[in-house]
């Protein structure tokens, strides 16, 4: 199983033939006056350098980062072990596929029976990106999402019967029935999920990490090294606050790592119809961080990717950017009728759905049998049927909660004529209105 | 502006950080830190450039505490300049209370004279919630005299609660900012021609005070608001509402919005005196509402 990554850091013109020639030759091309970067112990040491307009088509651009990605697959391909998997490595990985699965499903099944209301953004096909980078991360590492936001806060840990509740808009609900399937937040997992508008959990994400590295460097706390991982889609890839975030991140080098979820379609605007240089890793070097894409349907592949990635942060070298190339199997949202997309498209990434490629792997090598494999479906299936059932049984917000939590401090209404806090006077209501 | 000269050096380029002109990019960033314990005050060059991260201060911010059900609070401090300075035009020129104040979830502060400025940003820094602090460019250059409990370190004046400037009896006016200084010297004027102004200096846009606002009226019976941003859902409509929802029988006259003038503002200096309330336009309307001879406000 090769790897099939590109490695960005050139973006220079060679000439636009694509002959490999003496690989170490053009590797002495790659004159760096800028910082080195280093990525996944290659000894290429890959640099940004000016690109120079002359003789610059897009495929010359491309092919050129293909050669050097030569150089590095025949560095690797000696240490192939960094894939193989321990087997309950591979069990945690396929169980929390499945989770993610069978919740969408069953979010799905519930949404059209009418106990799920509003917008509902499904992740199915993507888990592979979810899972690989989420259980590479320590419990107290951030992972900031968008508004398909389900499947991240499952795999961060968040308990389904919560998220469950949550989408049924129930008090026992992760954030008690007030933020619904676009805004789950956990703090106890370090989840911030859901952000409604596209681009806005990129900043937010950028100023977790920046909180890493201040509580590290000026307030001298050694334990902080906490990793930030910001998820978005291939749409926000042209909006101004996800280059302003590159840009911070960069700078400053902050502990985070950008996964673009390319899933080809920004609700239902082709992604090559809508972005001047559709290959979102090239915009990684152009702000001076490693930019790697990897296949996104491949859980195994995205582990690798991840787990250096998170080194790299947590050692202190700065941000990465990651493009997952992958695809949503459903809508954009629930209420999608999904017209837009080719059928023929769909299938061929049906083919990789990546459960099965994982379970074809785990089975091919021996790393699990068909009957385990049973088993956590047959878990998971009880579990996400218990979330549902607690969901159901869970009383709605009372009416008191509606007027709760708008301030920290302490209902935020002021301080009456007495001098105390006026949520603690008798007969309190909320200025004048009536509820 | 100069109101952090000084900091770099004091605290050093760790805490006192120079950002790129990313407004959205670094509002985010410091709602996201401020989600995580720091406690950061993001300051803009004037509240207008703030518009480009609006989203953030609303979306991200104030709306957080709430959406997490109580889960993620965000001590975040906002501060700049706000409201008109002199001749920078309309894109410079706008007045954001009435915009944030409507928002729930945020705290919305704008003060006066050097001890609101003192207390209220030390109270607003302490806050668990965000903050928005509206300052007056113009106002940087006054001084005020202090007492020397001001100067003490720990000083910190509760937020939501309006000051009384100037005692009086028979017509109230509330103000803030800038127009706290107005209302003054309309207050002395009024005073030669015998009538007792009372002066709330509001400090607070939200939580509004309506109790120090209402008890004022039920002993004055009259009310002015003056305010420099636009008329329509501005805060002086919410002071009227507030008013005739309590106190609707003591009120002897209609209550007078004094406000800035409907238009984007203009350039030219006398166009923009025209455009912004003045000393005389407050004594007009605290006249009309004592029922003195005064014809209607000429203003456009």
């Amino acid at each position: 199983m090769a790897i099939s990554m590109a490695l960005s850091s050139i973006s220079s013109s060679v000439s636009s033939s694509t002959s490999v020639g003496n690989p170490r030759r053009r590797a002495l091309h790659l004159k760096t006056q800028r910082p080195r970067t280093v990525f996944l112990g290659s000894k290429v040491e890959c640099g940004i350098r000016g690109v120079q307009h002359t003789d610059l088509s897009r495929n010359a651009t491309f092919h050129s980062a293909k050669a050097t990605l030569s150089e590095l697959l025949r560095e690797n391909t000696t240490s192939t072990s960094d894939l193989l998997l321990m087997h309950d490595e591979g069990l945690e990985l396929y169980e929390d596929m499945i989770l993610a699965r069978s919740f969408e499903d069953m979010c799905a099944q519930m949404y059209y029976r009418g106990k799920m209301f509003g917008f509902v953004h499904l992740y199915n096909g993507q888990e592979a990106v979810s899972t690989g980078f989420i259980k590479s991360l320590r419990k107290d590492d951030f992972v900031c999402s968008t508004y398909r936001d389900h499947v991240h806060a499952l795999s961060k840990g968040v308990p389904a019967r919560q998220v469950m509740s949550e989408l049924f808009g129930k008090a026992t609900g992760c954030c008690r029935g007030q933020g619904g399937s676009m805004h789950m937040f956990s703090k106890e997992h370090q989840v911030l999920g859901g952000f409604a508008f596209i681009g806005e959990g990129i900043p937010v994400a950028t100023g977790a990490a920046f909180a890493t590295k201040y509580r590290r460097e000026v307030l001298k706390d050694d334990k902080a090294d906490a990793v930030t991982v910001a998820f978005f889609g291939d749409g926000t890839c042209n909006n101004g606050q996800f280059f302003e975030c590159l840009n911070m991140a960069a700078l400053w080098k902050l502990p985070i790592i950008f996964v673009v979820e390319n899933n080809l379609w920004a609700i239902g605007m082709s992604h090559y119809r809508a972005t001047s240089i559709p290959e979102i890793w090239t915009k990684g070097p152009a702000f001076g961080m490693p930019g790697v894409h990897v296949d996104g349907m491949d859980v195994l592949k995205v582990r690798e990717v991840a787990n250096e990635a998170i080194a790299r942060a947590r050692r202190g070298d700065g941000p990465t950017l990651v493009e997952c190339e992958t695809y949503r199997f459903r809508g954009h949202s629930l209420a999608d009728p999904d017209e837009l997309r080719k059928p023929d498209e769909k299938a061929h990434y049906a083919a990789r759905d990546p459960i099965m490629s994982l379970k074809t792997y785990l089975i091919e090598n021996n790393l699990a049998s068909e009957g385990d494999l049973k088993a956590i479906e047959k878990k998971i299936d009880e579990i996400v049927e218990d979330s549902v059932e607690f969901a159901e049984a869970s009383p709605l917000p009372e009416r008191s909660q509606l007027l709760e939590n708008v301030f920290a401090d302490p209902k935020g209404f002021g301080i009456g004529p007495d001098g105390r806090y006026r949520c603690e006077e008798p007969g309190f209501t909320a200025g004048t209105a009536q509820v | 502006m100069q109101v952090t000269k000084g900091l770099l050096q004091k605290f050093g380029p760790d805490r006192v950080l120079d950002t790129p002109i990313t407004e959205a990019g670094f509002t985010g960033l410091g709602v996201g830190a401020a989600f995580y314990g720091l406690k950061p005050v993001v300051e803009f060059m004037t509240f207008n450039f703030a518009m480009q991260a609006i989203d953030h201060i609303i979306n991200s911010a104030a709306k957080t505490y709430y959406m997490s059900g109580g889960q993620i609070s965000v001590p975040i401090v906002f501060r700049g300049p706000n409201g008109a300075a002199a001749g920078v035009a309309a894109q410079h020129s706008q007045c954001f209370a009435a915009w944030y104040g409507s928002c729930p979830g945020l705290k919305v502060i704008s003060p006066y004279s050097s001890e609101d400025y003192r207390g209220l940003l030390k109270a607003a820094i302490r806050d668990p919630d965000p903050v928005v602090f509206l300052e007056n460019e113009l106002m940087y250059g006054e001084t005020f005299p202090v007492s020397d409990e001001v100067l003490d370190s720990n000083f910190t004046l509760p937020i939501g609660k309006a000051k009384i400037e100037r005692e009086g009896k028979d017509v109230t006016i509330t103000a803030f900012s800038k127009m706290v200084g107005y209302a003054l010297k309309a207050a002395d004027e009024l005073a030669k021609d015998g009538i007792s102004a009372e002066v709330i200096n509001l400090r607070s846009i939200r939580p509004l005070d309506r109790a120090t606002i209402n008890a004022s009226v039920r002993k004055t019976y009259r009310l002015v608001t003056v305010e420099e941003g636009w008329p329509q859902h501005g805060v002086g409509a919410e002071i009227s509402a507030s008013v005739v929802e309590e106190s609707f029988e003591y009120l002897d006259a209609p209550i007078d919005r004094i406000t800035g003038a409907d238009v984007p503002m203009p350039y030219a200096a006398n166009l923009e005196r025209l455009a912004l309330p003045q000393v005389e336009d407050i004594v007009r309307a605290a006249k009309r509402a004592c029922y003195r001879q005064v014809p209607q406000s000429a203003a456009a």
